[in-house]
């Protein structure tokens, strides 16, 4: 449950961030979200519920972009989506590749009064 | 209020233990920030209207641990003290592991140990036994270990310049992986009793480890296990892992383990 982690330090983050703003309340927080951030979107809702009570983020929405994961290929350059377990670059086959996209797990914004 | 110190943070607090020392000091399990001074100051006039405004953060949710993790890893460069985050699922053998290293190479190098485990000393007991200083971090309820319990536990541990600091994780094959500590590798344990598509199934484990043990292949007659299947199903979630096939029960496969360890320390 490392969820729950997140969420608290998502909230942590929101909330200086909102009080250097001199903002009252929090209303919403987006949140960039990859495939391969190793979180679970449901557990980190459920989560994040709990982690804003107390706290100006209280009864905030939490709005997720979800972000596709992207390989590059070691050998072309070629970057591609990382959506299979068994992966070889499109364009040449290669079997070597490098993650370059999918595991965002970042605050993009804040709604706030 | 926190039962252990009063100090009114109802979250389980982490605790620091060394074998054969009383007491412990303790961190809680987090360092959530309640809005103390404006817990009664909600302004309910104001509904989550979407008239607020929107303020742009860009920030990585886990830049605190992954600051401090950096702290960490400085501290250890100055130093010269090789640090390796060990990680597996619960009973994939870590700890025989570390006591077998530990006793082999203990003239050759200087070690200490960071032991994580929800509950108990029983690890850490099992480390001192051998002569090797160590801390026990409880992590309560927590799943993983994070960059301020280990920051946390090196305060109290006195580590020598020019040595290798092992850091035993909390056996879960899953939270650790997003949780920087400072290492230098993650060294990631699979046993032959376990599944061989493991590093399909949690591939983020193995995405973002360096070194994976194939621990316990003296028992490979008696299981179903396939070796070859197992490397080729990790080396599709990351091909630049290496190997290591090893028993730490009979000691097979090990001095190739141990001669990593001696280049590493060289470097």
């Amino acid at each position: 449950m490392h969820e729950m982690s997140i969420a608290l330090n998502i909230v942590d983050l929101s909330v200086e961030t909102a009080r250097q703003n001199k903002a009252e309340k929090i209303n919403a927080i987006v949140l960039e979200l990859g495939e391969l951030a190793g979180v679970v979107e449901e557990s980190l809702q459920f989560c994040f519920e709990s982690a804003c009570k107390g706290t100006m983020a209280e009864g905030a929405r939490l709005e997720i972009i979800k972000l596709a994961a992207k390989a590059r290929c070691e050998h072309c350059g070629h970057e591609f989506n990382a959506d299979q377990p068994f992966m070889h670059c499109p364009q040449c086959a290669a079997l070597t590749f490098r993650i370059s996209g999918g595991r965002e797990l970042r605050i993009k914004s804040i709604n706030v009064d | 209020m926190c039962d252990t110190c009063g100090c009114g943070n109802s979250a389980k607090p982490i605790t620091f233990s060394k074998p054969g020392e009383q007491g412990h000091s303790h961190l809680h399990s987090h360092t959530h920030d309640h809005d103390h001074t404006h817990a009664h100051d909600h302004d309910h006039h104001h509904h989550s209207s979407p008239s607020g405004r929107s303020i742009s953060v860009e920030q990585d949710v886990l830049s605190r641990n992954n600051l401090l993790a950096e702290r960490n890893r400085g501290f250890f460069e100055a130093r010269n003290i090789f640090t390796i985050n060990v990680l597996s699922s619960p009973g994939s053998g870590k700890t025989t592991l570390l006591e077998k290293t530990i006793t082999k190479l203990k003239d050759e190098m200087i070690f200490s140990v960071i032991e994580g485990d929800q509950q108990t000393m029983r690890d850490a007991d099992r480390i001192a036994a051998i002569g090797c200083p160590v801390i026990q971090v409880n992590t309560g309820n927590g799943c993983h270990l994070d960059a301020q319990m280990v920051n946390h536990a090196i305060k109290e541990l006195n580590l020598s310049d020019n040595s290798l600091l092992m850091i035993e994780n909390v056996g879960n094959l899953v939270c650790p992986s997003l949780f920087d500590l400072g290492e230098a590798h993650k060294v990631v344990i699979i046993s032959v009793t376990e599944g061989d598509d493991k590093p399909l199934k949690y591939p983020t484990m193995f995405s973002v480890s360096d070194i994976c043990i194939i621990n316990k292949i003296d028992l490979l007659p008696h299981v179903d296990f396939d070796v070859q299947k197992c490397k080729e199903y990790a080396r599709s979630v990351n091909h630049h892992l290496e190997f290591f096939e090893v028993s730490a029960k009979s000691g097979e496969g090990l001095a190739d383990w141990y001669d990593w360890l001696r280049k590493q320390r060289q470097r």
